[in-house]
């Protein structure tokens, strides 16, 4: 297998349950008279970042960290819903940490790292601990215990929750932590600032350079390391579950820098969001899983009649039982609405694009609590109350009651966006793109192939293979900031001790600002005719036809091709208004869209590369007779990390996957 | 960092005052109205006269009586120092405020109510309480109640009077309609058992004691007490 | 049936426009023709600062990020009121169908000393950072916790931290206010530590630095008129406000320290 001397995944000797424990005591320490002298950057305020950054702070290191958001609190972290795994096992349900491992690795579609997600699962527990002595208020039961929920499938209850909102709370957690460095003096913030280079200087990375968002001037800042915890780039696709300012900017800048890109074609897409419902869709909001649990999935089984719903025709509620097709039910009798996001979200687009979708665009799905709602749930009440022949009146009022106490605020959320209650309608739902397991490719110690330069979290490629199991992502980016790289960077910085602070007029902090200045002005230059928005959208609906839910060689071909028009366009009739010294929004998108506009060919190049279909990475061509996914374990088990030579030209390196302590199998959910 | 010295400065500190005052105005108010409702028993204003009496020699009374003006002025001074820092804090206004979508007027009144207060017992002062102390000192002879009658009898500058004093039983019912569960909530003292029946004493307070206040001028003028 | 209503509408929106912090601002008119009523406020600001890039204008400057109504970003005073007309949601959570054919929208920045304007709509909530960092925190650095069962919480004090957890920092209670005060937004966090077991140890500490980092941001006072529960768009309650004078009073004046 070709691969990279820069390709060491640095995976420590020994069996797979000693490896951390053993590396964790016997990784470099550097001491704490030296930690004060040492400067660390941090780049994003999420899970991973505002973890990290206290963490690193409370060891004594000099931390500086930078959001492009008005507040560290507003990273997009803060929008998960459905909870953080650990293995804690506190339900007795027979949880343990391998369990946790092998789950890990098998939602992933065995596309990821062994020891990576070893190590995860090892340390979740810990920050299940850290973050209930934060404060984080996680639901309990009355005992005063935690409570726990099972996830995305899963056969134990590993989840803990807080409401809809764990994301917020773990996020609140981090970054009150954070916020009490900052307020000692030991992180210094810089909100309101987006990192757009970073700086190497001698083969290492030191230091990045930053705009002040408000003031538009450009700061150098130089750090013995750089932390790049700046999340996935769903927003490629224009519409996504993303908040509006993700972006790839400081990954892509990095990887133009010298960082391996991994497996940037495996996106995730989330089954249940809310369709779009107009030209004007601006982002897609997801509605969490858990309504699967409850909520049955159809379309109509004729297409006429699917026809009449489109146009208004039909209420889909005076469509008779054997009419409805409960197409996941009929494929997937052994898991039924409960199969991982990936098989949901494509058998959702089958449907769709075979002329079944329900709402005016077809592109919809109904999701429809009807029947639990009455006859699971008011039955249940109905026999509480000791009702033995209740009526269908009562059925739908006791099953109401119950559905508003589990779901009510995903409900209300729902009608609020699209005008429609969910109590007397069927949602309407359809797959949107929510979460890139592609990432910065990383080592064992979480560092890119450039040194002193690391990514966490999303940012990087590590835990989660080729598709990621719901509660895994909260747990990815705090166990990456609380328990790994406070241990792992040690291993590169005890070796660091005597670098002195580089001057910041030093001729690589120089050249680096002027080249991001260039890009500026370049930009603002252009003085064309069509906003920021215009190519993003463009951008986005060619990723989502050729590199979304399903992908094929020749329309992956396609794609690169036209993305490569739409930059041209881009860098010919883009005009961005005002000034580079100002608080100037639409320069800030331009200079991400220019990133997405070369990312989404690099996505295309790696979907086409992959001949298999593995997790969110569907190509048609790799389908069993029965449309699933077909893997190749025998020629693609491997991470694909990509070097960029230059725009347009990528090397590929492959770090070859090795599975030592568990057997690859066919995931089926029959 | 912290410290406790700076508490009266601070703005929770400077709310305890108001609060704090606030309750122990409440607490006259129910003195006041208690005493004062005896000319409702139209004895000629006998009782009234004898309690009236005795509330203005009694040396305990005397000297409750400078407390409460310490607390009146500390109310007023307070209310002068939050409301400057208050305009302090939104230097430019909203072009468009729709207030009554998130609260009741006289809420965000209680300034303009607490000063049209202060304007009425201006005049409350000057027609009963500064006659009062003249008599107590001059140990002249006087009848209170007969000085209230002449008030509110004294031909057409005796209906501005009566006017005059609803209106400031008015803004003195919706000062206390605010003030009197908010004086509660900035103490700290809010509980979910005891808050809502707070809030409905305050309501029937609110209401009651400036009503039978009202009906005084009114009930001269009228000619229902005597 | 269940689906887009599709209706389309025309409004004017009066919209503040200010160039910097320094600068004096002023009010813009635009006409926006055959507004979906399915657009969400902001997207229809999308809409109206596409036409104004295109006709070679500056864009309304405007703060949002999730537009799902968590990360408390998007604040817009619209018609005299935090986040607009409706109640429980945040700007990007107001859809066009809350208004009718014909309206004059006013949309104006959160106004207040503490949150200075940066530029049209935007401003700068730096002021709630650093009353976090004066004691929103429990001291606890990673890796110090012990098992996370270890501390029993009853139900009813851990739903009701968390309802005052719930906050997002969006800053509407301060726009709402008459006043401009923060008193909804610090005493959420104060409540949640303090009702918790983790937060007994530096309760007072807390509410002092906090209490005392607020005033010196410049925040009005308190004069409960509610206003800011009731634009609150996470319903953050004004218990908390009493909870939070209770801890303060109590460790300024009962409380055993100097």
């Amino acid at each position: 297998m070709a691969s990279s001397p820069k390709l060491d995944s640095k995976i420590p000797d020994g069996p797979l349950d000693q490896k951390w424990t053993k590396y964790r005591s016997t990784v470099a320490l550097v001491n704490p008279a030296n930690k004060r002298s040492l400067e660390v950057i941090v780049v994003g305020s999420g899970l991973a970042g505002a973890a990290a950054a206290a963490s690193l702070a409370e060891l004594g290191y000099k931390v500086k960290v930078f959001c492009f958001q008005d507040s560290p609190r507003r990273a997009h972290s803060i929008a998960a819903q459905g909870g953080i795994n650990a293995a804690k096992n506190y339900q007795n349900d027979g949880d343990s940490v391998y369990r946790l491992f092998y789950d890990t690795i098998k939602g992933g579609d065995y596309r990821a790292r062994e020891a990576n997600v070893h190590r995860l699962a090892e340390v979740s527990g810990n920050i299940i601990d850290q973050c209930v002595a934060q404060g984080v208020p996680f639901a309990r039961e009355y005992g005063g215990l935690l409570s726990n929920r099972s996830f995305g499938g899963t056969q134990v209850q590993r989840t803990f929750y807080a409401a809809g909102q764990t994301g917020q709370q773990l996020l609140l957690g981090a970054y009150s932590a954070l916020q009490r460095q900052v307020g000692m003096g030991a992180v210094k913030l810089y909100a309101r600032h987006e990192m757009l280079d970073i700086v190497n200087i001698d083969g290492k990375c030191r230091g990045i350079i930053a705009r002040d968002l408000v003031s538009g001037k450009l700061e150098r800042h130089f750090g013995h390391a750089v932390l790049l915890c700046t999340g996935g780039y769903g927003n490629v696709f224009f519409l996504s579950t993303n908040a509006m300012g993700s972006n790839v900017t400081a990954a892509w800048k990095a990887h133009k820098k010298g960082a391996f890109f991994g497996n940037p074609c495996y996106t995730q897409i989330h089954p249940t969001c809310i369709p779009v419902s107009g030209d004007h869709q601006s982002k897609l909001t997801l509605m969490s899983e858990s309504l699967r649990n409850d909520g049955r999935i159809w379309v109509p089984k004729k297409k006429e009649d699917a026809e009449a719903i489109r146009t208004g025709k039909l209420n889909p509620n005076n469509l008779k039982e054997e009419d409805r097709d409960y197409y996941l039910e009929r494929r997937y009798p052994a898991f039924g609405n409960l199969v991982p996001r990936d098989v949901a979200s494509r058998a959702a687009k089958e449907r769709c694009d075979a002329g079944f979708g329900v709402n005016a665009t077809g592109q919809a799905v109904y999701l429809d609590f009807a029947f639990n709602m009455k006859y699971k749930y008011g039955k249940i009440e109905a026999t509480k109350k000791g009702i033995e022949n209740p009526t269908e009146a009562q059925l739908e009022e006791f099953g109401h009651a119950v559905v508003k106490e589990k779901y009510g605020n995903l409900f209300d959320m729902y009608e609020q966006i699209t005008g429609v209650n969910p109590y007397k309608n069927p949602m309407q739902i359809y797959p949107a793109v929510h979460y890139t397991m592609g990432g910065l490719w990383v080592d064992y110690n979480l560092m890119t192939t450039v040194p002193g330069l690391y990514a966490l979290g999303e940012a990087n490629f590590s835990d989660h293979g080729a598709n990621r199991l719901g509660a895994s992502a909260l747990m990815q980016g705090l166990a990456d900031g609380y328990f790994v790289i406070p241990y792992t960077i040690g291993a590169y910085l005890a070796n660091e001790i005597r670098t002195k602070p580089i001057a910041l007029d030093h001729e690589g902090f120089v050249k680096a600002e002027q080249d991001v200045q260039n890009q500026i002005q370049k930009l603002l230059n252009i003085k064309g005719t069509k906003s920021v928005d215009y190519f993003h959208k463009r951008l986005g609906k060619v990723m989502w036809d050729k590199c979304g839910m399903a992908r094929n060689a020749e329309g992956l071909k396609w794609a690169i091709e036209e993305i490569r028009k739409i930059r041209d366009e881009f860098w010919k009739d883009l005009r961005v208004p005002g000034e580079a010294n100002e608080f100037n929004p639409e320069l800030e998108k331009a200079g991400r869209v220019a990133d997405f506009l070369e990312l989404g060919e690099l996505m295309c190049k790696d979907a086409l590369e992959r001949n298999e279909s593995c997790g969110g990475h569907f190509r048609e061509e790799y389908q069993t007779e029965e449309g699933e996914a077909e893997r190749d374990d025998a020629n693609f088990s491997y991470v694909a990390a990509w070097e960029m030579k230059e725009l347009g030209n990528w090397e590929l390196h492959k770090e070859e996957l090795k599975y030592e302590n568990i057997k690859i199998a066919q995931r089926s959910y029959k | 960092m912290s410290n406790s010295k700076g508490f009266l400065k601070s703005s929770i500190g400077r709310k305890f005052v108001m609060g704090l005052t606030g309750l122990f105005l409440v607490s006259f108010l129910v003195v006041h109205v208690s005493i004062n409702s005896l000319l409702f028993l139209c004895d000629g204003g006998e009782t009234f006269n004898a309690a009236a009496d005795f509330m203005a020699h009694n040396p305990v009374i005397r000297f409750l009586e400078i407390g409460l003006f310490i607390g009146l002025i500390a109310h007023i001074v307070q209310a002068l120092v939050l409301t400057l820092a208050n305009k302090k804090a939104r230097p430019q206004g909203y072009a468009q405020v729709n207030g009554a979508a998130n609260s009741t007027w006289y809420s965000r009144s209680m300034g303009l109510l607490g000063t049209l207060l202060l304007l009425f017992l201006v005049m409350h002062l000057y027609h009963f309480w500064w006659p009062t102390k003249v008599a107590v000192f001059t140990h002249n002879e006087h009848n209170t109640f007969e000085e209230i009658k002449a008030v509110f009898t004294d031909g057409t500058m005796g209906v501005i009077s009566v006017v005059l004093y609803v209106v400031g039983c008015l803004s003195l019912s919706y000062h206390l309609l605010h003030g009197f569960q908010s004086g509660f909530q900035t103490l700290g003292l809010n509980h979910k058992k005891y808050t809502p029946v707070i809030k409905k004493i305050g309501i029937i307070f609110s209401i009651i004691v400036p009503l039978v206040f009202a009906l005084m001028p009114i009930g001269f003028m009228a000619g229902f007490i005597h | 049936m269940a689906g887009s209503s599709g209706k389309n509408i025309n409004v004017t929106i009066k919209v503040w426009r200010q160039k910097n912090k320094n600068q004096k601002g002023q009010f813009e008119t635009h006409e926006m023709k055959g507004v979906s009523t399915d657009m969400s406020f902001l997207e229809m600001f999308d809409v109206l600062n596409e036409r104004l890039i295109t006709e070679g204008k500056d864009p309304v400057a405007f703060d949002h990020d999730c537009r799902e109504g968590i990360c408390g970003m998007c604040s817009m005073y619209i018609n005299g009121r935090p986040h607009g007309p409706k109640q429980g949601v945040t700007t990007c959570q107001l859809h066009m169908r809350s208004f009718k054919d014909g309206d004059i929208i006013v949309v104006e920045p959160w106004r207040s000393a503490a949150f200075p304007v940066i530029k049209d709509l935007a401003v700068d909530r730096s002021s709630f950072d650093r009353i976090m960092a004066a004691g929103g925190f429990v001291s606890v650095n990673t890796g110090n916790a012990k098992d996370a069962n270890n501390i029993l919480i009853p139900k009813d004090d851990a739903d009701e931290a968390f309802n005052a957890a719930a906050c997002i920092g969006c800053g509407a209670c301060v726009a709402a206010c008459k006043n401009a005060s923060a008193m909804l937004f610090v005493s959420a966090k104060v409540s949640q530590l303090a009702l918790l077991p983790q937060g007994q140890v530096e309760r007072e500490e807390r509410v002092l630095n906090m209490v005392k980092q607020m005033d010196a941001e410049g925040f009005g006072n308190c004069t409960n008129t509610g206003a800011c529960e009731a634009e609150c768009p996470k319903g953050i309650s004004l218990e908390n406000i009493a909870r939070m004078n209770r801890e303060y009073i109590h460790a300024s004046t009962i409380a055993n320290r100097k």
